[in-house]
């Protein structure tokens, strides 16, 4: 399947998810989706540097928390729509992690990995010292409940929720494009053995540049219109190690070689997540997550798409 | 701000006693990721979980927090060397320790976390001791012996860990794994079995680190994540697997944060170990004292 081919599709599947929750008219569904929509980008976002360069991000809230609070910094200089906001939030994440990159990705991959564990610690020491962005106590970001485009007047939720089932749209396209491109190719590269893959005149630092910035970028997409969706930022629910652990345990458990793992990922842990936090309690809720990622780094080291091949080629074989 | 010469010579004392903490807190990883290159960022979660152990006992025997980490040293070893033999069968042995080895100690981190959040909540934990309240002065200087008895424990501990390394036979097989682990299996010895006792000392370290933590400060369970920045910018910044610059790196880091935390205020605190470890990286990445 082309690009044009596979964009058209995922949109299609997009627009009928829109359609099945404008059919059921519950807010509650807008509320759901989007958080596991926004579980969906952080994934393949993480998958894009993690997954496919074999680079591990500890730093996911940290890129979620950037995009946020850009929001919540232009949102007090000067209201802007939420699109342009996702883009400013992806140019600073990205930059960032650019950045990052750079200091630390000529090194060996465990001090990159230290490095974006202790980003998190300095850009939440950052944020709550700064008071114009609401310092420890958080911001306020107040919406109205409806918005007016092109004459039509939409609820908030939906409107944030068609915009993160947009962004989910793209990064998954992205994803897909990058597994089958020639920069696809060079990750993988990279992943399976850098020593070789720079010898045999693969541009290391420069492609692991490349999935820093595009890793971080999206990280940020997600992050930027999370202000408006929680309506009160403290850098205490922007920093959660939920964003961290999650968008790890999502395409580790699903599978990290390919776009359809952490979509699996997602869509499985975010619904168990939303399920749980409700019916149990969200720490218990986080225990499951983590002695699941735990468990399938032991035993399923592919993930839940490398055991369904597994039993394909089996079921082939015999 | 006036800046008085007693303020500024209290808070290098002070400084100093924390740093001598802080080589506790990192002497396990400068085994664990110095010597046997294992990433353990886990390790926070196992000095918090001895920090528990010791609030555990402590208040309700009454026993003293560092007798009780010191009778729990061989409970850390062998968790240590059950958590090497996982390590070893499920990621080194089939070259995967890059990736998932790393999201495997990021998923011990966090369960140890959350399940200790589901067992003694959020709320501040504090122990009891005869040391802790009073302090000596010296003159101009003031030192609390809250500080000062974990910083003479730690010291204990580092000079001991030090002359096992480089004096006992076992010590010396750890320096050769850490070397050369090739030769040493041509050499007929298991290198296995010398990391997993390795490891294990690194993780029997936690206990005695946790009781000082617990000493110094109320902990609760997010506590150890504010550590991880900070160990592992101490272990790169001393070389990695040098126990001499452990130590220094440990006393400098403390105390450059408390003249931050003195005159900027301690929420900035957290931001120097972050500086420095990505000024080291950037510019010396075999530390101030690396080979």
């Amino acid at each position: 399947m082309g690009v044009v081919k596979f964009s058209t599709a995922a949109i299609g599947v997009g627009l009928l998810v829109l359609a099945f929750a404008h059919w059921l008219k519950l807010d509650y569904f807008y509320f759901a989706g989007y958080t596991i929509l926004q579980f969906i980008v952080l994934a393949t976002a993480w998958n894009i540097l993690g997954g496919y360069c074999g680079y591990v991000n500890f730093g996911s809230a940290a890129f979620f928390a950037l995009g946020a609070y850009s929001t919540v910094f232009l949102h007090k200089l000067y209201p802007l729509p939420i699109p342009v906001l996702i883009v400013i939030g992806a140019v600073v994440s990205g930059m960032v992690g650019l950045g990052m990159g750079y200091l630390t990705l000529r090194l060996r991959g465990a001090f990159f990995a230290i490095a974006t564990l202790a980003l998190a610690v300095v850009l939440q020491t950052l944020v709550v010292n700064w008071e114009y962005v609401g310092g420890s106590r958080g911001a306020y970001i107040v919406s109205s409940d409806t918005i007016d485009i092109a004459g039509i007047q939409i609820n908030y939720i939906e409107y944030l929720f068609v915009l993160m089932l947009a962004l989910a749209v793209i990064a998954l396209a992205t994803a897909r494009t990058i597994e089958r491109s020639q920069l696809g190719f060079g990750f993988a590269a990279i992943r399976d053995d850098e020593l070789a893959a720079e010898t045999s005149g693969v541009p290391t630092l420069r492609l692991k540049l490349i999935a820093t910035a595009l890793s971080g970028a999206f990280m940020g997409m997600a992050g930027a219109p999370f202000p408006y969706y929680i309506s009160y930022l403290q850098p205490a629910s922007a920093f959660g190690l939920e964003y961290t652990v999650n968008s790890i345990a999502m395409p580790m458990i699903g599978g990290t070689t390919s776009w359809i793992g952490p979509l699996v990922g997602a869509v499985l842990l975010g619904t168990l997540q939303q399920y749980a936090t409700v019916t149990i309690s969200s720490a218990v809720n986080l225990l499951i997550v983590g002695l699941m990622l735990v468990g399938f780094v032991i035993v399923a080291p592919n993930g839940l798409v490398g055991l369904v091949q597994e039993r394909l080629c089996a079921r082939r074989g015999s | 701000m006036d800046i008085s010469a007693d303020l500024v010579i209290n808070a290098i004392v002070a400084g100093l006693l924390l740093g001598g903490f802080y080589a506790a807190v990192t002497a396990g990883v400068s085994i664990s990721f110095g010597m046997l290159g294992i990433v353990n960022i886990a390790h926070p979660a196992f000095i918090i979980l001895g920090s528990y152990i010791v609030y555990f006992v402590n208040i309700n025997l009454g026993v003293d927090p560092i007798v009780v980490s010191i009778v729990a040293l061989p409970v850390f070893y062998a968790l240590g060397a059950l958590v090497y033999q996982v390590y070893y069968l499920s990621f080194e042995k089939r070259g995967q320790e890059s990736l998932r080895g790393l999201a495997f100690f990021f998923g011990l981190l966090f369960v140890t976390e959350v399940s200790l959040i589901l067992v003694f909540g959020v709320d501040y934990r504090y122990v009891k001791a005869a040391y802790i309240g009073p302090s000596i002065h010296i003159g101009l200087i003031d030192m609390p012996l809250r500080m000062l008895v974990p910083c003479v424990t730690a010291l204990t501990l580092f000079g001991a860990i030090e002359l096992f390394v480089t004096r006992s036979f076992l010590g010396r097989a750890i320096m050769a794994v850490s070397q050369d682990q090739l030769a040493l299996e041509l050499m007929a010895a298991d290198p296995i079995r010398v990391k997993r006792v390795a490891f294990g000392l690194s993780i029997a370290t936690a206990s005695i680190a946790g009781a000082l933590l617990v000493i110094i400060q109320p902990i609760e369970p997010s506590v150890g994540r504010d550590y991880i920045g900070r160990v592992f910018a101490i272990c790169v910044l001393g070389g990695l697997g040098s126990m001499p610059g452990t130590l220094i790196a440990a006393m400098l880091l403390g105390v450059i944060e408390n003249l931050t935390s003195t005159f900027y205020g301690p929420s900035w605190a957290p931001a120097v170990a972050f500086g420095f470890l990505l000024l080291t990286l950037a510019f010396r990445p075999a530390g101030l004292f690396g080979r």
